[in-house]
């Protein structure tokens, strides 16, 4: 007996400051992993797959790329109000590196990016997702370790009560 | 109708690589401010690698963008090379056309399926499409043998088709085995079925905005992407270290990211601009089979953007398999070296998104000074007046619609703002 309504894993996928590279691997996943995921996968929120639309209720976001600036801060915020779990994804996300390679630069370099972080309003200092909201998991790398993303895809799947297609 | 007043504001186009915004204020039927911003914060990375040793520099610039990443990666490895008069050997430059091919074919095919076939089809979302309607189902499937065939190559030859891990100065680090090449070749061909069948959708795509600019690229005997001088439809050709000194930096105060003219105009860079110039460098098996579609170009048709993409696709399948026959193994060889530890060298090559520039001055082999040009900051005036146009020309669409256009239009550019964003240039007043 098949249900024509599976119950569908919503998620989300959200880049801040970054080169998107593990964007990138996702999309690369997907040639493999599409026709599996596509009955128990929901992408609710997903700027590189559809139009940008409201942030929904999900149960999963993840998270890639640095935080730059208030903004941002309160975007992250409130993807994590609507999540039940978030993932932050690749060494940006994890580590703040190498976005926040300005945290480390010396004085007189310092002062030559200043005027471009007063113009946008860039925060003092670049942050990683874990200094400004909790997270559940991460996966590493840059990009991301992809072996490690299909691990915990299989644990998300069985930790939501979503059946996995073996196929 | 040429009363309408109408503010737009698109927070976050979608289905392009990277973070852009546009502001559009229309009074009386007329264009008032028109804003295209690109929104991604900077990292950075001209200061960041100032200081670094010239090993460490391609692979932290190939950082600035995850889609291109490999561009950046071979552009840089160019510029220290030419810096440091390192020759890499025949073998190597054979393997990183290889590497340059599989970048090709896996980011065109993401633009294409991904972000522009949905506007094709009119859905939204290529995770809409429906696998009971058997012109949609064929093209998901097509989706992901294209760019599994791009992604594969790259992986062969890179080692991974994002920061490969393998491309280094001097040559590789690791060779692809006999049996790897066999799979990849394999898979290179199951694609070329697909990306015909991708050339033909966008070749009956009634999409048109005709723009009369002028297209600048690298003009390469066999259309290869690496080396060659660069040419423009208006007739010029440069050598590529010359290129920056024609290119006219331009401020602009809403955007995190640099424009460009050339020679004081806007222009256009891509594979529009590369078919414009070089349609007949194609692999022989791609003119052969892409005739109809090479008969459209030259094209001043912005959308053509997207058909040049599908035949380049067609090309670098077509010119990978001749090339793997050709040298069905590969040996190990070490990576080449320099005497010289210091020097000023420039990199251009044709990236999938047009002309990218990397310049670099090296002192006891660590960077003193870096310049880095690429496509979509040179694109970027051309993108924002068309738009402009785009919208005097359609104004009374209504806002929906319009909205649709415009980004409809963006995307054609293929922009990739993460490239757009990577360092400060920029002196503010």
């Amino acid at each position: 007996m098949t249900d024509p309504n599976p119950k569908k894993l919503r998620i989300g996928w959200f880049s801040f400051t970054c080169c998107e590279d593990s964007t990138i691997m996702l999309t690369e996943l997907l040639n493999e992993h599409f026709f599996a995921w596509r009955m128990h996968l929901d992408f609710v929120n997903a700027k590189v797959f559809r139009k940008s639309g409201p942030l929904e209720q999900l149960d999963v976001a993840f998270v890639e790329g640095a935080i730059s600036s208030e903004k941002q801060t309160e975007k992250l915020k409130k993807i994590r109000e609507s999540a039940t779990k978030l993932v932050a994804i690749g060494s940006c996300a994890v580590s703040g590196f190498p976005s926040a390679q300005r945290n480390l630069f010396d004085e007189t370099t310092k002062a030559e990016i200043q005027p471009i972080l007063k113009r946008f309003a860039y925060l003092p200092k670049v942050l990683r997702v874990n200094e400004i909201v909790p997270v559940d998991a991460f996966v590493s790398g840059c990009p991301m370790n992809t072996d490690q993303f299909l691990v915990l895809m299989d644990k998300l799947f069985e930790e939501f009560g979503i059946r996995k297609n073996k196929e | 109708m040429h009363s309408t007043s109408f503010d737009l504001s698109l927070e976050e186009i979608s289905k392009i690589e990277g973070a852009a915004a546009l502001d559009l204020m229309v009074r009386d039927g007329k264009v008032v401010d028109l804003k295209l911003k690109i929104t991604e914060f900077k990292r950075f990375y001209t200061q960041g690698i100032r200081g670094k040793n010239v090993a460490d520099v391609p692979q932290l610039l190939a950082r600035i963008c995850g889609t291109c990443s490999n561009a950046h990666l071979l552009c840089s490895v160019e510029s220290v090379e030419k810096a440091l008069g390192i020759t890499p050997s025949p073998q190597t430059m054979l393997m990183r056309r290889l590497t340059i091919s599989g970048l090709i074919i896996r980011d065109h095919g993401l633009h294409l399926y991904v972000f522009s076939l949905p506007d094709v089809v009119g859905k939204d979302s290529l995770l809409d499409f429906d696998e009971n309607d058997s012109r949609e189902h064929e093209l998901l499937h097509d989706t992901f043998i294209v760019k599994e065939a791009g992604n594969q190559l790259s992986i062969a030859f890179g080692g991974r088709s994002v920061h490969a891990p393998f491309v280094a100065v001097g040559g590789y680090t690791k060779f692809p085995k006999e049996e790897e090449l066999a799979i990849t070749k394999e898979k290179l061909l199951k694609a070329r079925p697909a990306a015909l069948r991708l050339i033909d959708v966008f070749l009956n795509c009634p999409f048109r905005f005709e723009d009369e600019t002028n297209f600048v690229g690298i003009k390469s005997a066999d259309y290869g992407f690496l080396t060659g001088d660069i040419a423009s439809t208006s007739g010029e050709t440069i050598p590529e270290a010359n290129f920056r000194e024609h290119l006219e930096h331009t401020v602009i105060p809403y955007s995190q990211a640099s424009g460009y003219k050339f020679k004081g105009q806007p222009y256009m860079v891509g594979a529009l601009a590369r078919l414009n110039l070089s349609k007949d460098h194609l692999h022989p098996k791609t003119r052969k089979d892409a005739d109809k579609a090479l008969a459209r170009f030259p094209s001043k048709n912005v959308y053509d953007n997207n058909l040049a993409q599908a035949i380049e696709i067609l090309h670098c399948l077509d010119e990978s398999v001749e090339l793997l026959e050709r040298n069905p193994k590969l040996v190990e060889e070490p990576l080449a070296q320099s005497g010289t530890s210091e020097g000023v060298g420039v990199g251009v090559i044709e990236a999938p998104r047009g002309t990218l520039f990397h310049e670099l001055e090296i002192k006891d082999r660590k960077v003193v000074k870096a310049d880095i040009v690429v496509p979509t900051g040179q694109n970027q005036v051309s993108m924002e007046k068309n738009v402009k146009t785009l919208v005097e020309n359609n104004i009374g669409l209504g806002k929906e619609k319009l909205a649709l256009e415009i980004e409809k239009l963006i995307r054609a550019y293929d922009p990739c703002m993460s490239c757009a964003t990577h360092f400060l240039k920029v002196k503010w007043l």
